[in-house]
């Protein structure tokens, strides 16, 4: 059985005043699948990212995500948005509130559980990013990568059907990507469907069942990691690869 | 003039005495206009204050013309207009009344200032994380932005309030006996000015901790900074 996509995104636009950011993107991301982007900065990937849960308002083009028609006026982006977790480059952990905390707040607000079993869901949650022990820290207590790892247990908690991650290791010391990285293919092997713009290319590797290289607001070639890395066939993929090797 | 003149006119004991009686109905007057404006004038700053991140220009220019209006008007000036020139209009104010109102619309107006640069100072990350879980505006608002704003603010929101409170002594001028008042009265029955003296005690003793608890906030912000 062909199930349906989780993420079909369709002829997505984008301006930003006269900046035409988004030219006509399509993607479209199965069940269990994990989709990497990458792209010069300007491109356009975190925007699409971002069109993904509407963070960002496409001009034009439809995104339905798990069935749900996301730029319908009838749909209640709020409850869509459950869906879909979102984690940012700058992990965005509420730094007045403990990791728990961050964690609970939306199980509490949105889902409307009593406290008691949003925190048992929100240790499970930490448990799941080998964060038990910090739970009563704040943010300001925590390292980076301990950050961002709370900030995946604050998405996955409400049990999103798919993932979005927006660069989550790029703000990262070198020797703090690794933990993020290992909680994120560990939502892998768990059946995550992930989208995740990002430059690891060895995680990609790793991982990724297929890589979208975009360029100047357009999906310029798309393939398996294999394909991408090691055979591009368009002259800005090659340049854009050679480049971010020589890191 | 001598020492001991200057201690008769000014720091009379047995006067300070005498007034002490109605000096203390003009202080629960003043603590309690405290208590009703600096509210109003923190329900009214907030309001403003999320009418700001409104950036539709149906809001946004008159919200400016408001704050700007109200912040530039001297208050004493405000409340006497509308004791004084609301009748004419057809709407007769009790002095609270009057009071209230303009200690809705002049506090109000800094309040909303300083919420506003509040709201500013908290990263734009923070609304998009708390929406990106299914939170409403206005939930992440209430959970996430303005927690932290107010705390970005605290001691500018103390010190407001502490020349609200000091501002409360201009409701002297539509006769409500608060603190002020009561000392004036007092001075003009003795000729005297002792119970202005004793006044001034009064509203140092008052807002003096108050004092002290800023300073201590502010130095603890500078070395959070640093």
């Amino acid at each position: 059985m062909t199930s349906r996509p989780i993420v079909e995104a369709r002829g997505v636009h984008k301006h930003f005043g006269t900046l035409h950011v988004l030219k006509g993107v399509d993607l479209v991301v199965a069940e269990r699948e994990l989709v990497f982007v990458i792209g010069p900065s300007g491109s356009g990937k975190s925007t699409l990212l971002r069109c993904l849960n509407r963070l960002e308002e496409p001009s034009a083009g439809s995104i339905v995500v798990d069935g749900i028609d996301l730029l319908d006026r009838r749909t209640d982006i709020n409850k869509a948005r459950r869906r879909i977790g979102m984690v940012f480059q700058g992990f965005n952990l509420y730094p007045h509130m403990t990791a728990l905390g961050n964690v609970t707040l939306a199980l509490r607000k949105v889902l409307g559980l009593p406290r008691a079993e949003a925190e048992a869901r929100g240790r499970v949650a930490l448990e799941r990013v080998h964060l038990s022990d910090r739970a009563d820290h704040y943010p300001s207590q925590l390292s980076g990568g301990q950050q961002q790892r709370v900030a995946i247990a604050r998405a996955i908690a409400l049990e999103p059907r798919v993932m979005l991650f927006d660069e989550p290791t790029s703000a990262l010391d070198p020797e703090l990507v690794g933990g993020v990285l290992a909680v994120m293919r560990e939502l892998r092997e768990d059946g995550m469907t992930m989208v995740v713009v990002s430059h690891e290319m060895g995680f990609a590797r790793a991982a990724a069942d297929r890589v979208l290289f975009m360029d100047d607001g357009l999906v310029v070639e798309e393939g398996t990691p294999e394909q991408i890395f090691g055979a591009p066939r368009h002259e800005r993929t090659r340049a854009f690869i050679s480049q971010i090797e020589r890191h | 003039m001598s020492w001991e003149d200057f201690a008769l006119a000014f720091l009379n004991l047995e006067i300070m005495r005498e007034a002490s009686p109605i000096l203390v109905q003009g202080l629960v007057q003043t603590i309690l206009l405290s208590l009703l404006v600096v509210p109003l004038g923190l329900v009214g700053g907030t309001v403003l204050a999320l009418l700001s991140t409104v950036r539709h220009p149906l809001v946004r220019w008159p919200l400016m013309a408001w704050v700007d209006t109200f912040r530039a008007l001297p208050p004493l000036v405000l409340l006497v207009f509308i004791y004084a020139g609301m009748p004419f209009a057809g709407l007769e104010l009790p002095a609270w009344g009057a009071v209230a109102i303009g200690f809705f619309l002049n506090t109000g107006a800094y309040y909303g200032e300083i919420l506003r640069a509040g709201i500013e100072s908290v990263p734009r990350g923070q609304m998009e994380a708390a929406r990106s879980t299914g939170l409403t505006r206005g939930q992440a608002m209430a959970y996430v932005v303005m927690p932290q704003a107010v705390r970005n603010v605290l001691p500018d929101l103390i010190s407001n309030t502490l020349e609200v409170v000091k501002l409360t002594s201009i409701a002297s001028v539509v006769a409500l006996p608060e603190l002020l008042f009561q000392a004036r009265q007092a001075q003009s029955v003795t000729y005297n000015a002792s119970p202005l003296v004793a006044a001034a005690v009064v509203y140092f003793v008052l807002l003096w901790p108050v004092v002290r608890l800023l300073s201590r906030l502010e130095n603890r912000q500078l070395a959070g900074r640093g």
